[in-house]
């Protein structure tokens, strides 16, 4: 079966700089992805690549089997029936709230594209607001206003470039949650780029972590989470410190924590340095434990205490402790290793 | 639902490896599919409209004829004399008429400052050449003043002595009266902007009133001052009504001489050529200038206190001050005009005023029409491909309105009379006929010259226009299925209808006032306003020429209305001008 978006080995440089560099993925049909990543990896280009507004310089890009970029040949994105909705929303301001969302129904009959008009401005709940114009109301409204005309004319498949990041924190996970819902009902594809790693969990079934224009992993959320490919996603994704440590016999790793049950990892020889992550839900706070460690720093989250430890060596820990145990900086609490999902890389 | 992790993603690249050369000619490929006919189009136009230019320029290094040498052992050091000292008494002139204008209207407060303000710009409505014909009248010897004088002193001619207005005193004052508006609004801006804290600095260190205008803000507005200056003084070079009617040989009135009285193209290009040295020596000093006004910026705006209300004798002095040029630059010239208006209209205004009306109204109309698509396609064409060969022909292109009429005119002649030769010559041997003048001495050949002088003031607002409009809405249309020649008709023309009104009105005035080129190219027996302002004036038919000089103000004044407007919107910016 053939996948629903295909990218391969795609670059899109803004010559002399490339600016996404040898990205591959696929996704299926009715499936929701996100591109993750810190402000710069690359990830609006990549965006704009699939929506054809930026060309590719290898590579290739199928929807549905067809083509729709390749080097020296970028089907023009009015062609694409790929819908955007943008991090500014662009709502045509000399338009009302109805003519924005029929902009994208030229040539459909006048009955069909004012059912479908009303259709849509029900949907996102606006049906009200036919006849105002966009900087009469709110951005929340502004916002369903832009994803209401991006999917009047059916697209087969939603790019969103952080529409969200506008509003504030409730209204975006209420908001994320709808137009996930819509686009799973219509049987619409989308993609998200986002730099925030909850909206993204939110959002996506599939996540894309990119970082200086490369894609270092496709996976869902708990891979991202529990598995990262590398250094890189699993300093990005979830907190966590990477705990220095040396390869013993068969799949130990001696720490500062004492030994540890590790995985092997290709071509590592005993004796070899390796890092183990460990995030701060791994750490278990036990005045039992011969382990003590400093603590240098706390946050108080409510339910729990986020602690930074300080072990002999000089090396620091997270630990996620229940606030009922109040402990005083420059205190020396007992701690244990309880690692489910062991990630480790070499060192060096 | 399956997606995949696709295992090469991080292997290393093998596109390039195999064949090393693939890349290179796809890469080659790829610039030359980038230069689409979006680009040629942009290229291609200001091309085009750069021709005149470079045609002179061209001409200008041909080597020196006979003419040019007689031209060089006699005038031209006349010409270069009274065009610098022109130059200079204009820039002199309008910066005592605007400077002290500008300080009073926008610090002050006084009697009459409102309206001052707005009313101030009215003398840009009057172009040079009317102001010299109806000053001429005024004060000729059977013109009121003189006729006045003599009768209350019984004077009779040997009696006094009246200055000469046909002179170069009389060709500054005049241009300066019309043109201190650009310093007055260039100055005002600069004023307005200046820190209101470095001006309270300045007092509580004990400057007086004084001291603070000539100590601090006069030095910190002298940027905004050079460029209005440059500007009026680019103005000032490229008159020729005024100079012609006045008797002063500069370098405009020189080339109309040996263009036509001594019928040596070279000759004229060569002058033309002289004179686009002057005029870019000081659009240079322009650019430079205001690109130092922006370096002179200190701090930010804060609010603005109470304006300095003056009291006493200075309240009375500063209305003068104010009154003066507006009464000598437009009230006294349009009242004199409304007045022969009167008298004569009832024998000029007939059948050929309101065919002559229609005539030039619709010229201009069409010549702005014109320029505005020029420039919507240019603007656009930019916006599309941002490359940096587009804007570069752009900018050659948008040096047209520093460039004199006169220059422009000669710079359009030529090439078209050479393909007229070329087609007639090859007509004549290949097909036995003649064809004539095709292109030189048509309708043609004058829009040809009103695009190259008058698109830079349409792209200007054109191009502050398309750059408010962010370019996500020009993807979301894209997005939504529309090309983008259907993104300009339903996204960016609806979204600019301000600023294509402003344009198409800007130019349409601008054409309809303009002389010189208009009076080179003019098919025979074609008439404008202007020309035929011109002509009556040259045959003394000053209170004749009235109604059409009238109807020409009457049109100025409509962007001294836009110009106002937006001095009420208290936004003063160096756009208001350019």
């Amino acid at each position: 079966m053939t996948p629903f978006l295909d990218l391969a080995a795609i670059d899109v440089a803004y010559p002399p700089k490339r600016v996404v560099e040898n990205v591959s993925f696929k996704m299926n049909s009715a499936a929701i992805g996100c591109l993750l990543g810190p402000s710069g990896c690359g990830k609006t280009t990549l965006l704009r690549a699939i929506a054809g507004f930026e060309p590719i310089q290898s590579g290739s890009i199928r929807l549905e089997g067809t083509e729709l970029s390749r080097p020296g040949w970028t089907l023009p994105p009015e062609q694409r029936r790929i819908g955007m909705m943008f991090q500014d929303l662009a709502l045509f301001p000399h338009l009302t709230v109805a003519d924005n969302v029929a902009f994208g129904l030229r040539g459909w009959k006048a009955d069909e594209r004012r059912a479908r008009v009303r259709d849509l401005l029900r949907l996102v709940g606006l049906d009200e607001y036919a006849r105002r114009y966009p900087h009469q109301i709110s951005g929340g409204q502004q916002q369903r206003v832009a994803l209401a005309r991006a999917l009047a004319p059916r697209p087969r498949l939603l790019l969103l470039d952080e529409p969200f990041s506008s509003l504030d924190v409730a209204l975006r996970e209420d908001l994320a949650h709808e137009i996930r819902a819509i686009l799973l009902r219509e049987g619409i594809g989308g993609l998200l780029v986002s730099h925030d790693q909850f909206e993204a969990f939110a959002f996506a079934d599939q996540i894309g972590v990119l970082d200086q224009g490369r894609l270092l992993q496709w996976d869902n959320a708990y891979n991202l989470y529990h598995r990262p490919a590398d250094h890189f996603v699993a300093d990005f994704i979830g907190q966590g410190v990477f705990l220095p440590g040396q390869m013993g016999e068969g799949s130990r790793v001696c720490t500062e924590l004492g030994d540890i049950d590790g995985i092997p990892l290709a071509g590592c020889e005993p004796g070899d340095p390796v890092e183990v992550l460990v995030r701060p839900d791994d750490v278990t706070h036990d005045d039992a434990s011969p382990l003590a460690a400093e603590v240098v720093e706390r946050a108080f989250r409510g339910a729990e205490f986020l602690y930074t430890l300080k072990l002999p060596s000089g090396a620091r820990l997270l630990c996620l402790a229940p606030s009922h145990h109040n402990h005083r900086l420059g205190e020396r609490i007992g701690i244990r290793l309880e690692i489910d999902h062991l990630v480790m890389f070499r060192r060096g | 639902m399956t997606v995949s992790l696709e295992p090469g993603a991080s292997a290393p690249r093998l596109a390039t490896s195999p064949i090393a050369g693939h890349g290179f000619f796809q890469w080659l490929r790829a610039q030359w599919v980038g230069l689409d006919r979006w680009v040629l189009l942009v290229v291609g136009v200001s091309l085009l409209l750069a021709l005149p230019v470079l045609t002179v320029f061209v001409t200008a290094l041909q080597p020196a004829g006979a003419v040019w040498r007689h031209l060089a052992d006699t005038v031209l050091a006349d010409y270069v004399r009274n065009s610098l000292l022109l130059m200079l008494g204009v820039g002199v002139g309008t910066l005592l008429i605007g400077v002290p204008a500008a300080w009073l209207t926008s610090i002050h407060e006084f009697p009459g400052r409102r309206l001052f303000e707005w009313m101030l710009l009215l003398p840009m409505a009057i172009p040079a050449y009317i102001i010299a014909y109806t000053y001429t009248g005024l004060l000729d010897f059977a013109g009121p003043v003189q006729t006045a004088l003599r009768e209350s002193f019984h004077w009779s001619r040997q009696d006094y002595w009246f200055p000469e207005i046909r002179s170069l005193p009389g060709a500054v004052l005049m241009l300066a009266l019309v043109l201190y508006p650009y310093v007055y609004l260039l100055a005002r801006a600069a004023f307005l902007e200046q820190s209101v804290a470095v001006l309270e600095v300045s007092r509580s260190l004990g400057a007086g009133p004084w001291r603070r205008f000539h100590a601090v803000s006069l030095p910190m507005a002298r940027p905004a001052l050079i460029a209005g200056v440059s500007l009026v003084q680019m103005e000032a070079l490229a008159d020729y009504g005024t100079v012609q009617y006045f008797g002063v040989s500069t370098f405009t009135t020189g080339i109309f001489r040996v263009w036509y009285g001594m019928n040596d193209s070279i000759a004229a290009a060569q002058l033309a050529g002289l004179l686009l040295l002057f005029v870019f020596a000081l659009l240079v000093f322009e650019r430079f200038s205001r690109r130092l006004a922006r370096f002179h910026h200190t701090g930010n705006r804060q609010f603005r206190p109470a304006r300095l209300a003056l009291r006493g004798r200075w309240r009375w002095l500063a209305t003068l001050a104010c009154l003066l040029p507006l009464l000598f630059g437009f009230l006294l010239p349009a009242g004199q005009l409304a007045i022969w208006a009167f008298r004569t209209a009832p024998r000029m205004m007939d059948g050929r005023f309101w065919h002559l009306l229609s005539h030039s109204l619709s010229l201009a109309l069409g010549a702005a029409l014109l320029i505005l698509a020029l420039a919507l396609l240019l603007g656009y064409g930019q916006r599309l491909r941002p490359r940096p060969l587009a804007r570069a022909a752009v900018r050659g292109a948008g040096l047209g309105y520093a460039v004199p009429g006169t220059v422009v005119a000669i710079g359009v002649m030529l090439p078209l009379a050479a393909i007229d030769r070329g087609v007639d010559g090859w007509a004549r041997q290949w097909l036995g006929l003649s064809t004539g003048l095709l292109l030189s001495g048509t309708v043609m050949a004058l829009l040809f010259a009103y695009c190259t002088r008058f698109l830079p003031v349409a792209l200007h607002s054109v191009e502050a226009g398309l750059a408010r409009i962010r370019p996500s809405m020009d993807d979301a249309a894209r997005a939504l299925g529309a090309t983008p020649r259907a993104v300009l008709w339903r996204v960016h023309i609806p979204m600019l209808r301000g600023s294509l009104l402003t344009a198409v009105l800007l130019v349409f005035v601008d054409v309809l006032k303009e002389l010189p080129a208009t009076l080179i190219l003019r098919p025979f027996n074609f008439n404008t306003l202007a020309v035929r302002t011109y002509e009556l004036a040259s045959d003394e038919r000053l209170a004749d020429s009235a109604s059409f000089a009238l109807a020409v103000v009457l049109a100025g004044i409509g962007p001294v209305i836009l110009l106002s407007r937006a001095i009420g919107r208290s936004r003063p910016g160096y756009d208001a001008v350019s």
